[in-house]
């Protein structure tokens, strides 16, 4: 028999102890080996983590150096920006352009707000369309589409410079600053300036005693030639009652008379209206017509 | 119905979970080493390479994943002898083999050499109620067997039909859906002492292991290194262990009877030790080298040293002749053979159709041993190995593992036993709610 009391142990005892079993065992336990293999880890990492975020001013020292670190990347040479160029601008909108950009180069390219900017300088009158891009060797280039003034508005306000579009270029001092190009006046004239283009182009044969165009009412158009002649136009069809108007005049040299209007808004009843000298002048001839007849 | 009935009930179900688990433990608790397997299955599916049976006879749904053997320490002739000791030989093996396996294991299948088995025939027969057997009717046949009076403190290990008869056609497999009028049956029982199975039970117990299957060492060792014509036309396997040499006479592929004789080659070593007056570990070493059981001219001359650390240089440089060695080997293992002749013809073995005898067990390896075999048993002897199964390291594919190697393909085909079917509705008594249920379940 075995000794019942404690035996010394004279060698070590190959077999596991029961307790060494057990955790043996244990541990082979799938989900108890991957609770202790990633469960215990993550849980360890996330408290510690929390823990160490739980003081607010290492929060606020946390940020700070990121911060910090952002700043120092972004402030890198790669990344700044020197200059702004300017392609496509005239003097005046260069100007206004840096007017309303106000950028103190060198700044990071990382705090330019290109499309804010690109907005900005789309909200200046003169300008069609830009686009913005920062070219490698830190120069901010700006391509200005510049708008190109086609008519002479003028308005209760003032003279000023519209584009094909109808939008306004640049307020202009004196009519006589831009001779060459045609006048419109009347309110509203400004949201049908494609028409009115087409008129003037129509009124080309007329081009020596145009003045300009006055819309009427914001409905249509009137043409004034030089000794106030008017040509009333109507709403509809106002290029092709011009274009009778000058074919009129080339045959019969209609407008070279002493007219003082042609009344063309209502097409199938073409009016003249005569200046009142002429009227008087008429009569007179019919009187010395009917007179003669009679006498 | 006994005690251990019942917990055979219990372990089917615990080997269908285990089953169910994919993972399974067998562990073979001998007299000189405990081994301990573990095993994967992976459903038959897995490993079935095209038609047919499949590779191994179809025994190749499972494979070896962990394998741990160590020294058996409180184990006398296949019996617990010291339970503490035994236990931790059983911690050992399992951790070992837990460890191989990476994975844990709580189901495990035991067997053992011990626990003096005696075979009964028992035959019952009933008729049937309408002409075509059904299973009810095979577990009434099954309990309608006399059992013997086999005594107090014996449990029944194996309880196996081995035949079935219906009218006048006997030798059936499976009489189940085939019509006649009497159902007769022949089971093999198989006793241990009750004391070693608890014994054993309280050890794995007590290493957290739930128990799903228990076995006899000589049946399992009969399934796994007899082939299957000498299963079939009649054979009997001497699985030659430490403590106890188990023997088992197969016949149509069912055990039909096992026995054991109380001795193996502890002895051998223990005659060794007391012949040459060496300790018992130089005993086995000199066995396991030198041992044989046939001289030679040769053998008188090639001299072994036998050593010692007494300091006497006379005692400690003594030398010893194989022939010696021989001469001491050879009347035990005549006697080992010759109780196991013994046994056999008590169970009738000469009156089977072939009287295949094979030897395994690590006892098997005595060189020489095939020779005297022959000349005890009979001419048809020879040396079994256990079959091969997948992932069987090298070191566990000797004759020493045909115990092991067997109980893993028990494993995974029992053999159907008597608590396999239903107890019979009338087995239940009168009032129990049980036998309402089944009544229910019989007829709707």
């Amino acid at each position: 028999m075995q000794p019942v009391a404690a035996p010394e142990p004279a060698k070590r005892d190959p077999a596991p102890t029961r307790l060494a079993y057990r955790l043996h065992r244990l541990w082979l336990t799938p989900l108890f080996r991957s609770l202790l293999r990633v469960g215990l880890p993550s849980f360890c990492m996330v408290f510690a983590v929390g823990w160490y975020l739980a003081d607010q001013q290492r929060r606020e020292e946390l940020g700070l150096v990121f911060s910090d670190l952002r700043r120092a990347i972004e402030e890198r040479p790669e990344f700044m920006v020197k200059l702004m160029a300017i392609d496509g601008a005239s003097g005046e909108l260069d100007q206004d352009i840096r007017e309303i950009v106000p950028l103190d180069f060198p700044v990071s390219s990382f705090d330019l707000e290109l499309e804010e900017m690109r907005r900005a300088i789309l909200g200046l009158d003169a300008v069609a369309g830009a686009g913005l891009q920062i070219r490698p060797g830190g120069i901010l280039q700006v391509s200005i589409q510049e708008r190109i003034p086609t008519v002479i508005w003028r308005s209760r306000d003032g003279l000023e410079l519209l584009d094909g579009e109808g939008h306004r270029v640049a307020p202009l001092g004196a009519r006589t600053d831009r001779p060459d190009l045609p006048l419109i006046a009347g309110d509203g004239a400004d949201a049908q300036v494609a028409e009115a283009l087409a008129l003037i182009e129509a009124a080309r044969p007329l081009a020596g005693r145009l003045r300009g165009l006055v819309r009427m009412g914001e409905r249509r158009w009137d043409v004034v030639l030089d000794r106030d002649q008017r040509i009333l136009l109507p709403e509809r069809g106002a290029v092709e009652a011009l274009e009778r108007v000058i074919a009129l005049d080339q045959a019969e040299d209609m407008l070279e008379r002493d007219l003082m209007a042609v009344d063309m808004r209502n097409a199938d009843r073409p009016t003249l209206r005569m200046s009142p000298e002429a009227v008087e002048e008429l009569r007179r001839v019919k009187t010395l017509e009917t007179g003669a007849i009679k006498g | 119905m006994t005690d251990l009935y019942q917990s055979q009930r219990a372990m089917r179900r615990m080997r269908k979970q285990a089953m169910d688990r994919g993972v399974i433990a067998i562990l073979d608790v001998g007299t000189s080493k405990i081994a301990c397997l573990v095993l994967r299955f992976d459903g038959p599916e897995r490993f079935s390479g095209g038609d047919g049976v499949g590779s191994l006879a179809g025994q190749s749904s499972f494979r070896v994943i962990g394998a741990a053997t160590t020294r058996s320490r409180g184990v006398r002739f296949g019996e617990i002898d010291a339970m503490q000791e035994t236990e931790r030989a059983i911690r050992t093996a399992v951790q070992a083999a837990q460890k191989m396996a990476n994975l844990r294991v709580d189901h495990v299948i035991a067997c053992m050499s011990g626990a003096q088995p005696r075979s009964y025939g028992l035959d019952g027969e009933i008729d049937l109620v309408d002409s075509v057997v059904s299973e009810d009717d095979v577990a009434r046949v099954l309990a309608a067997c006399d059992v013997p009076d086999f005594g107090d403190g014996r449990e029944v290990l194996h309880a196996q039909p081995v035949n079935f008869a219906l009218d006048h056609r006997s030798g059936m497999n499976d009489p189940r859906g085939q019509i006649g009028n009497r159902l007769a049956c022949d089971m093999h029982l198989l006793t241990v002492d009750a004391h070693v199975v608890q014994n054993l039970l309280y050890c794995i117990k007590r290493c957290d292991l739930e128990l799903a299957g228990l076995a006899s060492s000589a049946y399992v060792s009969g399934i796994s290194s007899l082939v299957e014509d000498e299963q079939e036309l009649g054979a009997a396997c001497i699985d030659m262990g430490g403590g106890a040499t188990g023997v088992s006479v197969f016949m149509k592929k069912h055990m039909i009877y096992a026995d054991s004789v109380r001795m193996g080659g502890d002895h051998v070593t223990a005659d060794i030790s007391k012949g040459l007056q060496v300790p018992l570990s130089t005993a086995e070493r000199i066995k396991t080298f030198y041992g044989g059981v046939v001289a030679t001219g040769m053998d008188d001359r090639e001299m072994i040293e036998i050593g010692g650390d007494t300091g006497d240089y006379e005692h400690d440089r003594r030398t010893v002749s194989r022939a010696e060695l021989i001469g001491i080997m050879r009347p035990r293992v005549e006697e080992i053979l010759e109780d196991v002749r013994a046994r056999l013809d008590a169970a009738g073995f000469e009156h089977l159709p072939s009287q295949q005898i094979v030897l395994t067990g690590g006892g098997s390896q005595i060189p020489g041993l095939d020779g005297l075999a022959s000349r005890i048993l009979g001419q048809q002897v020879r040396l079994g190995r256990p079959l091969r199964v997948q992932g069987l390291p090298q070191a566990a594919t000797g004759p020493a593992f045909s115990g092991a190697v067997g109980l893993c393909l028990f494993a995974a085909h029992p053999q159907d036993e008597w608590w396999d079917f239903e107890i019979p509705a009338e087995r239940y008594p009168a009032k129990s709610l049980k036998r309402a249920v089944r009544w229910f379940k019989d007829n709707w």
